[in-house]
């Protein structure tokens, strides 16, 4: 109990319980047979809640899980029987939402297979290693966002926004540091 | 493995099934990532193929040590773009692939630029990507930037040094821990997760120290915590150096405990539920201390969020075990949760109900429940049905209401595991309620007329067979059992022969029809049928021969065959058809190796939704089927009580024994485990000698000895004596441990054939009035004390003398009386001069028996105490007086 809130897995999961992106973070599930038994049951067993409106809840073989569906996108997050369920749910919202900004709000399977990298990114920006690393999505979703260009490349490779950006990131840079 | 995400078919709509990973394959993308080779790199395209790696990995396919090597080399040629959407893909590639070490130089460098780097994001995921994959060599390198990174002011690059030093703690915490100074400084930080993360590895460097942590505790409680999360954390220590030091102080109030309850006026829901948690777990919590989390938890249950409900129900549901009074506040909450759409809601909220209901509210529960059961999964079912039958053991006198709602769901669809527990649960109330075997009975012979499970329908065939002659009326129950012979299949109609026999055996009036039917049987197209119809018409004397004793018959029907099964079958096997019959009594009786663990670790299964704690009763009813199984002990009656196990052995001696005592009404019986340590030696016949001789009230009637006692494989021997009916007899007595002892070649295992006979001194055992106390809680003290009338009220005044302290004299007179403390009464808070403590239990021959301790203590630790009994019989409440006058 004296441990930090952590985190076993983060699953995206599409309406008939396929993988879209998971990542697991303790060794509960070795294998990969193991991991996807797992997926199957907890797709199973929450198909037919209404988890729409608020993420739902169940105890699941000694763990606890918290999902959130929309469209046809299953979101679960996975943690230990002892951990408090709402830094879980918190780490739920924040994945969802992050996914929902990122997405633009045309959150279904079709749009986060065409945007994979975008999601695999969210899930690293959440939790490291089981550590919950941010659960604020504007900021997750912020920091996945950032495709500008590397501030240290020639100015001639960058676009005038791209340019102005740097600029101005100098110009803070050298207020703050001054 | 690489199956396309869906599969194709080409009468299907192709833009609902259109996938861009539609058709993947892996030979394929690991060509395509030869673009990574390209003196020109096209970042977007390089970006696709990392995808499309990262979505292989993904889906669960591998890439050979051969295959990772290659992609990994090519990965790291992409460091040369500058683009920062593609060094984001490159760094989770990189942390995919988990390269080996002398992979891992090659991009050390790289990364130890961007470690450097003026763009924040480069710095931070370097950060982690190179502290995922580095060794302890390479640490000390960038322990320097790592240190820095740590305090740095952008907050990304600082949760990700600090997240990488709580992952690197783990296998390099020398190096670690020379980072505390900045850790500490990080703690200070103003942004909120930057504190939780160093919070946490500040804690994780220095939990070995308990007075740093407790003085962590100490200024941070008192500082501000920016971050929900961080709080958390914080709430988690206190409650560890809370833990540690009530160890310590006796003295003062609980440390700590105000911060706790301001966390419950915290602003974050996780917060408040953290705290409420924390002080519910609290060692020996007051409900001076509950009453606030409970208030915030009873808000929790009518949120609309079901996850705050869930929390919340599952914590009360916790608390309900230990303090069923500081709950029944929220019980309108959460009765209305029994209509929850989460099932799991409802059933934790069912299962608090019946924990914390009393006897007036139980009709009303049961209808609530009956609407509920309906619509949940076999799964729940279960856990609703074993809360009744604990609720219904609770409150007898309600068996009425709760047989209907058994009998009634024993009728809707369900599974086996559900029926089974239901089954099982009637059989219990039968035994234990005298007033509910008829109903429940019947409600069991309805059952099995429509029972599709052969195996319930064996095991209720069997239990009528034993219960239903006893009845008032026998007769009533042979339609239902004699309806099995002509619908069933074999098994069952086999089963319900062996029971028509049983009751021709004991209702001399019912005789004449039974043996009518066994005839009919006698054209049953089975085997096994009619062969039982044979035997039994032939033992009963339906067919006019010779009837054999009375008694013989019913031994034969009733008596457990005194031979272990799995012998028999071995015996069975290895007869030969021969001139020369079967003889069962070549069958060895000796049990191999009685696996007592299995005993002594009832359904250690993860508890999962509330299941009700289920130690007690089923340690006690392996004792009771344990015993039952023994002849000489089969008339001895209904198990009263049997206590823990009592060590007769010093620990690591040669021989280890410990003792069970079972208490019958007229009878005590001393249960031997005994357990051989030594592997050189083979013991036979092993019992214990018993004197006896102070003890005047006892005589030993019984013994079994144990036949032969292997190393390690522990086994049991009885002793029994009889004692006057109902009288709390005590005494002391001496044991020694008697057997012949025979050498074992440890090669081979064999023993010698002659052995020597010899003795082991063994620790004296007492048999103490609180053996004949059986703990029982009420739920409410008050009301039982109430209804039970000062009719049969004993009060009196003790002095206990001088004491160490309060809690102290309390306790001891607990466990002198051997009663259940209720409503929390048997913790003392500390420097309190006087305590009340309510105590309640059921003496032997059946006396519901409550006790209301005063204590009083005066400044010399002088302790005295008021003692109160009441009883419903007057001498069983001056019997109490008795044992604590005497103790």
């Amino acid at each position: 109990m004296e441990t930090c809130p952590s985190v076993k897995n983060i699953l995206l999961l599409d309406s008939e319980g396929k993988r879209v992106a998971v990542k697991y973070y303790s060794n509960d599930w070795p294998t990969n047979v193991a991991k996807e038994t797992y997926e199957k049951a907890v797709f199973t067993k929450t198909q037919k809640t209404n988890a729409r409106t608020e993420a739902e809840i169940a105890m699941f073989e000694g763990n606890i899980v918290v999902y959130k569906f929309v469209q046809d996108l299953h979101f679960f997050v996975t943690g230990g029987e002892d951990e408090n369920e709402l830094i879980l749910a918190t780490v739920l919202q924040g994945f969802f939402d992050a996914v929902g900004l990122l997405l633009r709000g045309n959150v279904d399977k079709k749009e986060a297979l065409e945007n994979l990298d975008l999601i695999l990114l969210c899930l690293d920006e959440i939790v490291d290693g089981g550590i919950i690393l941010e659960t604020d999505a504007n900021v997750i979703a912020g920091k996945v966002a950032s495709h500008s260009v590397d501030a240290g490349a020639p100015l001639s490779e960058q676009t005038i926004s791209q340019a102005l950006a740097t600029a101005r990131e100098h110009l803070t840079r050298s207020l703050l540091n001054g | 493995m690489a199956q396309p995400l869906v599969k194709k078919d080409d009468d299907r709509d192709d833009e609902a099934e259109y996938s861009p990973f539609l058709g993947i394959e892996k030979g394929a993308v690991l060509q395509e990532a030869r673009v990574f080779n390209d003196p020109q790199l096209d970042p977007r395209r390089c970006s696709q193929v990392i995808t499309k790696l990262l979505y292989l990995l993904n889906q669960g396919e591998t890439f050979t040590k051969i295959e990772a090597t290659e992609v990994f080399f090519a990965v790291t040629k992409l460091f040369q773009s500058r683009d920062i959407g593609l060094r984001r893909m490159v760094y989770l590639m990189i942390k995919e692939l988990s390269p080996s070490a002398d992979e891992v130089i090659i991009v050390t460098s790289s990364l130890m630029k961007d470690m450097n780097s003026k763009t924040d994001m480069y710095r931070a995921n370097a950060i982690r990507v190179l502290c995922r994959i580095t060794d302890g060599t390479l640490l000390t390198q960038i322990e320097r930037y790592l240190k820095q990174a740590i305090v740095d002011k952008n907050p990304v690059v600082a949760s990700a040094a600090l997240v990488s030093g709580i992952h690197l703690l783990q296998t390099n915490p020398e190096i670690v821990k020379r980072w505390s100074n900045e850790v500490q400084e990080a703690v200070q930080s103003r942004a909120a997760l930057v504190q939780f993360h160093a919070l946490a590895l500040l804690h994780q460097i220095r939990q070995n120290d308990r007075l740093a942590v407790s003085k962590l505790v100490t200024s941070l409680t008192r500082g501000t915590v920016r971050s929900p999360l961080a709080q958390c954390l914080l709430i988690r220590y206190t409650t560890q150096v809370i833990r540690e030091s009530a160890n310590n102080t006796q003295t003062g109030d609980r440390p700590f405990y105000d911060f706790l309850e301001s966390c419950l006026r915290h602003k974050a829901e996780m917060v408040i539920f953290e705290a409420a948690r924390a002080i519910t777990e609290l060692n020996g919590v007051t409900s001076r201390e509950l009453t606030p989390a409970i208030t915030v938890l009873q808000l929790f249950l009518s949120s609309s969020k079901p996850v705050l409900r869930f929390a919340a129900v599952r914590t009360l549901n916790k608390v309900a075990m230990t303090h069923p009074m500081a709950v029944t506040n929220c019980n309108i909450d959460m009765e209305s949760l029994i209509s929850d759409q989460n099932r799991s809601i409802a059933t934790l909220a069912i299962t608090t109900l019946l924990k914390t209901g009393n006897e007036s509210s139980v009709d009303r529960l049961m209808k609530q429940i009956t609407n509920f059961m309906s619509d949940i999964a076999d799964e729940f079912k279960i856990v609703v049905v074993e809360a009744i039958r604990s609720l219904c053991l609770k409150f007898p006198l309600k068996y009425r209401s709760l047989m209907n709602f058994l009998s009634n769901i024993l009728r809707e669809e369900g599974g086996f595991e559900y029926k089974k527990a239901i089954v099982d649960s009637i059989v219990i109330l039968i035994r234990d309620i005298p007033e509910a075997k008829e109903s429940g009975l019947l409600h069991l012979c309805e059952f099995i007329e429509d029972c599709e499970f052969t195996y319930l329908s064996t095991q209720i065939l069997h239990f009528l067979g034993i219960e239903g002659p006893k009845t008032s009326d026998p007769s009533k129950y042979i339609r239902y059992i004699y309806n099995r012979v002509h619908l069933e299949n074999a098994t069952v109609r086999a089963a319900a022969v062996s029971t028509l026999a049983k009751f021709g055996a004991v209702v001399d009036s019912l005789k004449p029809r039974i043996f009518v039917l066994l005839r009919r049987c006698l054209y049953d197209s089975d085997d096994e049928v009619r062969d039982r119809a044979t035997l039994y018409l032939n033992t009963l004397g339906g067919d006019g021969t010779a009837v054999e004793t009375d008694k013989d018959v019913k031994d034969f029907l009733f008596g457990a065959l005194d031979i272990p099964l799995a012998n028999l079958e071995t015996s069975l096997k290895n007869y030969t058809p021969s001139e020369e019959p079967f003889d069962i009594n070549s069958v060895p009786k000796e049990v191999k190796s009685q696996p007592l663990t299995e005993k002594k670790a009832p359904g250690k299964k993860p508890a999962g939704l509330g299941t009700p704690p289920s130690g007690p009763p089923s340690t006690e009813d392996a004792y009771e089927k344990l015993l039952s199984s023994i002849p000489e002990f089969s008339d001895f009656g209904k198990l009263f009580k049997s206590s823990a196990p009592v060590e007769l052995t010093e620990a690591e001696t040669e021989y280890a024994v410990n003792v069970v005592k079972h208490i019958f009404d007229s009878y005590v019986v001393f249960q031997y485990n005994c357990t051989n340590t030594i592997p050189e030696q083979l013991l036979e016949n092993v019992v214990v000698i018993v004197d006896a001789s102070d003890p005047e009230e006892f005589a030993e009637v019984a013994s079994k000895p144990l036949r032969s006692l292997p190393y390690d494989s522990p086994g049991q021997t009885f002793v029994a004596f009889e004692k006057p009916e109902g009288v709390p007899a005590v005494g002391k007595f001496s044991n020694m441990l008697k057997f012949i002892v025979k050498e074992v070649d440890p090669s081979t295992g064999e023993a010698e054939e002659d052995g020597v006979e010899d003795e082991y001194q063994l620790e004296d055992l007492e048999v103490v009035a609180a053996d004949y106390m059986m703990k029982v809680g009420v739920s409410n003290f008050r009301n039982a004390w109430e209804s039970m009338g000062p009719d049969c009220e004993r009060v009196d005044e003790y002095g206990l003398g001088p004491r160490e302290s309060l809690a102290e004299a309390v306790s001891a007179v607990i466990s002198l009386l051997g009663m259940q403390p209720c409503e929390g009464t048997e913790v003392v808070p500390n420097n309190s001069r006087s305590h009340t403590c309510l105590l309640s239990g059921v003496f032997i021959g059946n006396v519901k028996v409550l006790v209301r301790l005063q204590f009083g203590i005066d400044g010399p630790k002088e302790v005295a105490m008021k003692l109160a009994v009441r009883s419903e019989d007057e001498n069983v409440s001056d019997m109490i007086h008795e044992i604590v006058a005497s103790g």
